[in-house]
Formats: structure tokens, sequence, C-alpha cells
């Protein structure tokens, strides 16, 4: 169905975000109830999700118009100039109501409809079964129950109905650790290692003050310690930095004190804070959006940002927690503050290094359902969905995700998914398009109704899951719970620029490898099957001398003519694959290909002297 | 032989042997006249290392008891560590890798000992010669000629013994040119871009001095390469503050007045001991694994490597464009045109002429803008990013260059022939090699030291089937375009083939390599198998038709 349109704008033009000439395109701009759609002289077309919107500038006006500059949540950056004041400040007002939205069920997943009828949408949301998961993982068991405690989150407003703990911990355990725990977040199962029989927990700070002590929470650790048979210390792991959990005993929080904790190793990790993190990738973006930046600029704003200190940081925590259970079998304790940012990047993470499971596409969904959906990482608060407190914004799992790419390229073949997954997922996280990350826990979903009036986004990716799947995956190289010991030193830990730069495409290779691969193994699929049909007939004739000939039409086959000014269900510019169909195709041989004749175009601007001459290798720069 | 004099302790037992990820070997060490050899006993895992004393960069010897460790740092960036029983044995055996990795006479290299195991299919030494270039030329122009005045090395000593020059200048007038050239380099031709006609030479900076000498046959010789009503570029690859104090040694620049046609542009690229200076720390920073993130990276930027990437390819591309985009000529020199001169000209060929993007072009390039054109290999090559000794001739021009390509070639992955493991491999043997390719500064000292009778050539090795198979890219589709890269730091990256390639274990990364090399085979045989069947059920086709017509 056509968006209401509720403005257009003709002769709008978008600045190339790096040009140093100002080089633009021209087209006209239409705003919709949910989207910001250029469509340029030459048909292409640029859409911005209202949700995606994480600021909008108006610049001091110019003599071409006034400049309105728009930054995503996804790390797109458009810049357009809109040639009267009066539409501009049109489009600007607009989009500033558009894109700060109020109240949930005014955010894009309650109007959204992909045309699926409602069985169809029960079963997307029944495709992730957490109950499921545990069982695979093996609890219940002799050790681990399902509690029942918090079945109505009378406990534990921010946990999800249904908590596994060990069997030893008994109702008044959980109670009276609850409530030693910030928000009521007492230590519960996160992961369960069936080889080792150790496990990860998880909770959030004990309320320990300088001196409190909780005997439930004691015997509640206890339990946890004695439910694991090969090893009865365990490790505690506080993620934050060490000052930081001190600083926090005078506002009656706090850490454990190893003396009243029988069998506990206490550790701290150091992960900086969600403001610390916010911040860094403020600094981050400024350094990478720069014009004309210089390699040395640009690696000391990268060492200033912290942003890849902090990377390691998380991968470090996870590689600690892991070493416990696969070398010790101990179990590990993680918690933060509040339990549900670092701790959930480091549990996931543990996870996903321990077990083979989560390297698979269903498996990585399971994981984010898990401890980061459904153990209440506030979603809506880090990604701004509904207009809120700017100091709740940080980019925790933006962070997980870029660990995770970070890992899938020191072992290219251990991963099911590729980037295209993880970029897909994040693109996700913020559109508010799917119900699955609205709100910031199960008892709020559940308040929505999101289930019955949102759709689940794992269907989708699953149904187009070609497009995800990693070419160079092999299964046999990590069979079950086969440990990914990941090396941290420094130099291992890259710039991400597909995600910092996606929608920057001058500054991505020109031809990628792993697109020919995946669309090669793609073919490959094809071709063995046309040589089955081949043989087939082959073998037929052979038998069958006097065969009626059959005469083959081939049906060319018609790309589907794109359905214009309807809004993508999925984004519509997906850059690491390519359309073509064609498995080789060179950039830049082909005319139809823009992003390179744009790029050639630059340079056939005839511009003698030699300043522009200059500029004209600044451009090439970007 | 003399070689024996400099061996007190040929051979040690029960040494061992560490390596980054490998577990420690015990075995034999044996030294010889060009190689230390490292042998494991052990029957089950046999293991050999040789390694050739003039890859040997420094040697470092220390005591336990009298237990001896060596180290040895590699110009390949490599380092092993040798423990050796015996305080004499270990002395002896340091003292004599010293002594045999810093022979002074080029003679003694071993290249001059070294005798083929393989069948010499074609004689590298007489692949990519001048000649067979010019013909090439002149298959597309008549406006150059291929001048003999350089026959025995007698104008230029860095130059080869014929070079191509602008059909209306003579032989006198080359004369005088190369009096107004530092080295007498004048301008030759380096490359005729067939699109359009346009040219890129070479040269040296001419010797205005002070007082703003010219020289009549310069400017006409220069001019020579225009279109009637064309203009020039000159790309000089310093800053115009340093070509200003060039002019007081003598040197200088091309002044506007005298050569109206043409536009100077300078384009930095630094050089000697600031490229030297800038490996040597950025090795340093690699090879440390303690570092954290912040040390790391304010490591890697004080190396600057990648600025001085940045800023070559940034020169490079300019020159491409004014000759594919604007249009125009152009002339590159800095000072001598012995090093950043050839980064620009060969790197602008790569992105220009699809022909440097395959493997024979790519060499071809190699000999003609480097080797012929006067590169000084083995003063830049003689000592790597552990030298201890303060010489002020080395330099990393050839990596840089090198690694600019790699860049290139991530960038456009298919669209070259080779693969990053014949760059790597150039880079071996630039600074240690069996081979004689890389050994003498120029033509003129290749010359004289009979390389060609006397040593085997790189590319007779090298373009053979079975070694060429592995320089060959997968990828690769002929892509007859100009590629154009991207210089933002972004889209740069540090080489890790050369630079973690001893400070990492990289078998995930080999393996997931040679899956996506399985694949794309599986791809070749599948089309294969498709079209011959196809072929069968036509012809079955055909034969049932015929059948039917009878």
């Amino acid at each position: 169905p056509p968006s209401l349109l509720f403005l257009q704008v003709e002769q709008v033009k978008l600045l190339d975000r790096f040009s140093t000439s100002n080089k633009s395109l021209t087209g006209t701009l239409y705003l919709t109830a949910t989207h910001l759609l250029f469509i340029d002289s030459s048909q292409r077309e640029t859409w911005i999700l209202h949700h995606h919107i994480a600021a909008v500038e108006k610049l001091p006006l110019t003599t071409s118009g006034c400049p309105l500059v728009i930054q995503c949540k996804n790390f797109r950056i458009v810049h357009f100039v809109v040639p009267r004041e009066r539409d501009c400040h049109d489009i600007y007002n607009s989009l500033l109501q558009l894109s700060r939205t109020a109240k949930y069920e005014d955010l894009y997943a309650f109007s959204y409809n992909p045309k699926q009828n409602e069985s169809q949408q029960v079963k997307g949301w029944q495709l992730i079964d957490l109950a499921e998961e545990y069982k695979r993982m093996g609890v219940p068991n002799d050790y681990w129950q399902l509690s029942d405690a918090n079945r109505d989150y009378k406990i534990c407003e921010t946990y999800p109905r249904e908590l596994y703990v060990p069997r030893t911990a008994s109702k008044p355990i959980i109670v009276g650790s609850s409530k030693f725990r910030s928000k009521g977040r007492f230590p519960v199962l996160s992961y369960y290692h069936k080889n080792k029989e150790a496990a990860i927990c998880r909770c959030s700070q004990p309320l320990s003050g300088f001196s409190a002590r909780c005997l439930e929470d004691e015997h509640m650790l206890q339990a946890i310690s004695k439910a694991n048979p090969s090893n009865r210390y365990m490790y505690v792991m506080d993620t934050r930095p060490k000052l930081n959990a001190m600083a926090n005993r005078a506002a009656g929080k706090g850490y454990e004190n190893e003396d009243n904790y029988s069998n506990i190793r206490f550790q701290f990790v150091g992960i900086e804070n969600i403001h610390v993190m916010r911040s860094s990738l403020q600094k981050l973006l400024e350094v990478s959006g720069t014009k004309g930046l210089s390699v040395n600029d640009f690696l000391s704003g990268l060492e200033n940002s912290g942003w890849l200190r902090h990377i390691k940081a998380v991968l470090d925590a996870a590689v600690f927690l892991v070493k416990a259970i696969a070398v010790e079998s101990a179990s590990v304790l993680v918690h933060c503050s509040d339990g549900w940012d670092r701790t959930s990047q480091v549990c996931s993470l543990g996870a996903l290094l321990l077990d083979s499971y989560y390297r698979t596409i269903k498996g990585f969904m399971v994981l984010i359902e898990k401890d980061w959906i459904s153990f209440g990482h506030k979603f809506s608060d880090r990604c701004c969905q509904l207009d809120g407190d700017p100091k709740e914004i940080s980019p925790v799992f933006t962070q997980f995700l870029e660990t995770v790419w970070n890992l899938t390229e020191q072992f290219p073949q251990a991963f099911e998914y590729n980037e295209a997954f993880l970029l897909q997922i994040h693109e996700h996280v913020h559109s508010c398009q799917f119900g699955n990350f609205l709100g910031n826990c199960q008892k709020e979903r559940e308040e929505l109704k999101l289930k019955e009036k949102t759709y689940s986004l794992w269907p989708f990716l699953l149904d187009e899951q070609k497009k995800y799947q990693n070419p160079l995956y092999n299964p046999d190289f990590s069979p079950e719970l086969t440990l990914l010991e990941p090396n941290t030193v420094s130099f291992n830990f890259k710039f991400w620029r597909n995600m910092y730069h996606q929608f920057d495409r001058s500054m991505h290779p020109r031809q990628s490898v792993f697109n020919l691969i995946m669309n090669m193994s793609e073919q490959n699929k094809q071709l063995e099957e046309d040589i089955k049909e081949l043989e087939a007939k082959i073998k037929q004739r052979n038998g069958q001398p006097d065969a009626v000939l059959l005469k083959e039409h081939k049906q060319p086959s018609h790309p589907a003519p794109m359905t214009l000014k309807s809004p993508p269900c999925f984004k519509k510019e997906q850059p690491l694959i390519p359309v073509n169909d064609a498995v080789r195709t060179i950039e830049g041989s082909n005319t139809a290909d823009n992003r390179y004749s744009e790029f050639v175009e630059e340079f056939s601007k005839a511009e003698p002297a030699v300043v522009s001459l200059e500029y004209g290798v600044a451009r090439m720069t970007c | 032989m003399e070689f024996a004099e400099l061996i007190k302790t040929p051979r040690a037992d029960n040494v061992v042997l560490h390596r980054p990820f490998y577990l420690a070997v015990e075995g034999t060490l044996c030294l010889t006249g060009h190689h230390l050899i490292f042998s494991s006993r052990r029957q089950d895992n046999a293991e050999e290392l040789w390694l050739l004393h003039s890859n040997i960069d420094s040697i470092e010897k220390r005591f336990v008891g009298s237990l001896g460790t060596v180290v040895i740092k590699c110009k390949d960036l490599r380092i092993i560590q040798l423990d050796i029983p015996g305080m004499e044995e270990c002395l002896n055996i340091a003292s004599s890798i010293e002594a045999l990795s810093t022979l002074d006479s080029v003679t003694l290299m071993y290249p001059f000992f070294y005798r083929p195991m393989f069948e010499i299919v074609e004689d590298g030494w007489r692949c990519f010669l001048p000649d067979q270039e010019f013909e090439l030329l002149t298959s597309v122009t008549d406006e150059w000629r291929l001048s003999c005045i350089n026959k025995e090395f007698s104008v230029c000593s860095s130059y080869p013994p014929v070079v191509i020059v602008p059909k209306s200048i003579d032989d006198e007038a080359l004369r005088k040119v190369a009096l107004f050239r530092h080295g007498s380099r004048f301008p030759v031709l380096s490359y005729y871009h067939k699109k359009n006609g346009m040219v890129m030479m070479r040269s040296s900076q001419p010797l205005t001095g002070t007082n703003g000498r010219r020289c009549k046959e310069d400017e006409k010789l220069i001019n020579a390469t225009l279109r009637p009503g064309k203009r020039g570029y000159i790309i000089d690859t310093r800053s115009l503050n340093i070509a200003q104090q060039a002019r007081a040694k003598g040197g200088g620049f091309e002044q506007e007045a005298h050569y109206p046609q043409w536009r100077r542009i300078h384009k930095c690229i630094e050089r000697f001991n600031i490229l030297q200076e800038s490996l040597i720390k950025l090795v340093e920073a690699c090879n440390d694994q303690s570092h954290n993130m912040d040390r790391w990276l304010s490591k890697l930027e004080a190396s600057n490597w990648l600025t001085h990437i940045k800023e070559i390819l940034t020169a490079a591309c300019l020159a491409a464009q004014c000759i594919d985009r604007e249009g125009a000529s152009v002339l590159v020199h800095g000072t001598e045109g012995t090093d950043s001169t050839l980064q620009v000209t060969s790197l602008a060929q790569i992105i220009l002429d699809p022909r440097c993007r395959t493997i024979r072009g790519f060499e071809s390039l190699v000999v003609r803008e480097w080797l012929q054109a006067g590169h000084p290999f083995q003063q830049r090559c003689a000592q790597s990013a552990y030298s201890n000794s303060k010489q002020k001739w080395e330099a990393p021009v050839f990596l840089l260059f090198l690694d600019c390509v790699w860049q290139i070639l991530r960038q456009f992955p298919c669209s070259f022939e080779f693969n990053e493991q014949f760059l790597i491999m150039l880079f071996e043997h630039a600074y240690a090699s069996q081979f004689g390719t890389f050994l003498g500064n120029n033509e003129n000292e290749r010359s004289k030291l009979k390389l060609p009778q006397k040593t085997m050539s790189l590319w007779s090795w090298v373009n053979r089937p079975e070694e060429l198979s592995k320089f060959q890219n997968p990828l690769f589709e002929a892509n007859s375009l100009v590629i154009w890269p991207s210089v933002a730091p972004q889209s740069l990256q540090l080489w890790e083939g050369v630079f973690l390639r001893w400070n990492r274990p990289s078998k995930f990364l080999d393996e997931a390599h040679e899956e996506m090399i399985n694949i794309i085979k599986y791809n070749k045989e599948l089309q294969a198998k498709v079209n011959a069947l196809r072929r069968q059920l036509a012809e079955m086709e055909t034969d049932e038709r015929m059948q039917e017509n009878l």
C-alpha cells in the first residue's frame, strides 16, 4: 500500500559525504509516515527509516540552499541541500517529530505488514524456543531445574518467567538472594556446558555496601558451586573496573567479599560502563566522519576514542570466562552493576566461544534471544526507540556484534553466518520494524502484546538465509562444543569499515572476494543439479532410443519489476550482496554499476588547473 | 676456501630451535659458506631449516651458564632462536654467522655459487629486453626511438644501455641534456598510454642551481612529448621547500618561465633514512605482543608507515589521473630519480595498464622500472628492519612499492593475475636470494659482475609452470579498465602477510584460503562437466534427428 505522503520537495541535492568539492546528486525528496525517500535523476532510491534517524541538523543557509544533515543509527550520514529554506524547515520539523516516538504503539513494527496470515505470524514467533534451547544444553538435569519463582514476574520484573537454578536453591534462598541483588536480579543459569558440567550464571551486583551480608545469597552461590561435580570452586567475575565497583559500595551496592562466600574466586575484568562506551563511539564517529582525514589523524583518533580497547576488553573478559570453564571445569558467575549490559556481552560471547551451536545462523538467533532479549538488555533505552533519556543510550549490543565480527575474521571457517548477517541484525535492532527488540524486558513485551501485534525478525532472516551464509563455513571445523581460542593481541582487532562506513561505497574494495565466493558456491549447487538432470536425460535416451524428442523451451528469466515507492521490507540497499546474478562481474566493467561510473565522472570533468587536480585526488581519497 | 676460515665450528649437536607458535625442536646445526642448516633428528617428524646467511639481518648472543643462546633476526622479518650447548661452540657459531652474513664482496654471494636443480626452460636474463618493449611501442606510435647512446654506460652510469626517447631528439642533444640532469639521468620514456597517446617520462632533477641555469635541449626534449597546444604536468616528488633547498647544492626544479607548457606539482614522498626508520618502528610495534591497544595504535601511528603508503599511492594516482583523465603527458622526478620517482611511475602503470597486472607484465614492470631504471637494490636492501648499523643507504623503497601494490590488489582482488604470495616472494628475493636478479645497483654493475653469465635469474625459476601455479590468483579475470584505488585511511591496511607473518598463527586463515581455492576449482570442474554433458546430449539429439529423417 502506498504510504501516506506528507511532503514532496523537488530539486533537492544529496551531497557526497566525503567530497571536498560538494559533488552532488539532484532529485526529489519524499516524506512518508515511515520513511524519508530520495530519488535521484537516474531513479536511484535512498530510503531512510524515521526510526533510524539519530539526529537531524539544519546548517546555516548557503547560496545553493538550506543544508540538512541526517545522522542515522546504522551510521549512514546523509547531507541534503534543500533549495528553499521554508521546505527545509518543514522537513526538519517533520523529521524531528517523526523520529521521536513517544509511545511503543507508534513504532513502525505496529504498522508494518509483511502480508502474512495469523498462523504464519504465530509460527514466526515460535521459531526460537528457549525451553528447547535449555534442553539442548542439557538442563534440567540432576543438578539444575526450572524454577517457577518468577512465573508472575514477582521476584524480578526484568528477568524472564522461566529461570534455571541449582536444584538445591530453595525458594526462600532465591527470594532472599534476589533481595540482596540490584533490581532483584539474583544468580541464574545462562549457559550449561554438559561435558564439563560447569555453568555460566549471571546476576546483578550484591547490595553489600561496606559490610552487609546475606546468608541466602551466600547459600545461592554455594548451591551453584555444588551444582558442579567437577570443580567445587567457582569464579565470580565482576566485569566492571575495580574502582567503579568500589564506588558502588558507598551507594549500598558493591561486590562479593571473598571472606563471606566459601569456595569462590573473585575477579574484576574492567569493562567500562555505558557512558564511557557511548562517548567512545561518538569520538570514533567524529574521526571516521572527517573529510580529508590523514592516516595519523585516523590512527590517533582511533586510539583516543578507546573503541578498540573496549572491544578487546570485552573479548578478553569472555576469554577469561571460557578458560575457567574449559580448562578448570569451574562454574562462573558473571555480573556488572545491573547485569544487563556487560554481563550480557560476556555471557553470550563466552557461550559463543564454548559452543559451536551459537556459530550457526539459528544458534546465533537463539543466543541473542536468550542472553540479550530474555534477560532484559534494555534495547529500548540503549537504542533510543522512544524519545527518552539520552544518557541511557549506549552501543553495548553493537560492541557485541563487533566482537563477533572480529572472531569471524580470525576463524573464517567457524561461523555459518557472514558479516551481512551481523549488519542486518544491527540494522533491525534499530529499525523497530520487528517486535523482537522492542521494549526493555519480557514483561514489557508481553504487556505490549508484541506477539499478536508485530512480527518476529528471525523467520524473515531465515527465509533469506542464503544471503547470510558464509561460503567458507566448515561444520567439521568445529564439532559440538569445540572451543574457539581467539588471539587477543592488540593487532588482531581491526576497525570495522563495513559497519561504520557501510554506506560510503567508495571506501570499499571495488571487487569483493567474499561475494564472488558466495555466488560461486551458490552456483556450484545449481551446477550439481544441472549435472544430475543432464545425466538423467542422457541415461533416459540411452535406455529409450526411440523416445519422443522433447524440445525444451527455456523461459528467459525476467527480473521481477521493482515496485517503486513502497518502503523496503528489508533494507533496499544491501551493499554486501550484489543484485547482479552474474557470478563474475567486475565492478567497473559493468556500465550499469553507478558507483564506479560515478567515480570515473569525477575525473572526466575538464579541470585543467593544478588546484582542482589536487582536489581530484582528494575526492578520490573518499 | 675462504669460507672455511670463517667457520670454526661447522657443526653442533643438541641444538634447540625455537620459533614462535611451534614447539621447540632439538637437532643438529650445520654451517656452510652460505647456509645455516638445522635438521632435527626425530625420525617421525624430520625437519630441516635452511637459512641463507645473506637473509640474516642481525644476530644476538647471550649465555646462561654454559648454554648459549643465539637470536637470529632475518631480513624477511622472521626471528628464530637457537640454544647451543657449549660456550665455545656457541661463540664460534655466532661469530661465523656474523661474518658470513656480512660479506662485503658481491662475488662471494650465494648466487655465484648456486647451481639450479631445475631445468631452465626460459632464461630469465633474456626476457624483458628493452628491444621487445620498444617493438610493442612501435606498433602503436612512431614518435619514439630506441637510443643506444648509453651503450658503454658512458653517458649515464645508472641507466641501461638502451633507452626510449622522442624521435626528434638526437643523441647529441641527449648528451647535453644529460649534463643538465642529476646523475645524467635525462628524461626517458617510462609509459605510453595507448588510449590517448599520452606519456609518462621520468628523469632526475634539473641542475638549475641558484642562478637558474637552463638547458635549451632539455626544454626541447620534454616539449617534444607534448601534442600541439597541449600542456603537461611535472610531478616533483619533493616538497617545494626541499626542491628549493636543492638549488643550493646545484640541483633544482623546472622554472615555469623556461617550461611554459608545463605545470609543476609537488607531491612530497619521504626518502632514505626516514623510510628506514619507519620500517624499523613498524616492525618493532608488530613484534611486541604485549602492547595494549592504545600503545599498539600509537606505535603504528608513530611508525608513519601507512602515511608513506598513502603519500606514494596518492602521487601515483595523481600521475595516472593527469594522463588518463586530463589527457596530459607527465614527467616525474625527485632528486636522483631512482627511488620515489620509480615508485610513482611503476604504480601509475599498475593503475593504468592492465598488462602490468599480469604476472609477466608485472615482472616486466619490475625489470623496466626498477632494475633497468637503476634503483640501487644492493644499497637499499643491504639491511632490513633489524639492522644495528647506521648506514645511510638502506631504505625499504621497493617494499613500500610492493605494499602499495598489495593495497591495490586488496581493493581489486580479481584484477590481478598474481596473488599476495608473489609480492611476498619478490620482497624476500630483493633482500636475500639464490638468484642474481637483485644483485648490483644498476645495469652497469650487473654487466661488470657478469651476472647473466655467472648467476641464475629469478625469472628463470619463477616462470616455470610448477612455481607459477603458486603465484596465480584464482580469482583473476582480465580487467581492461583503469583501476582507481581508494587512499582513504579507512581503506588502507597493514600488510599482515609481511608484517604479522611470523607474529601469529595463520592456520585458520590458510585453511580458509585453501577452501576458497577449492570452491573456485570445483566451480571450474562443474562447469566443464556441464558443458561436456550438454554437448553429449546435443550430439545424441542430432543423431536421433538424423535417424528420424532416414
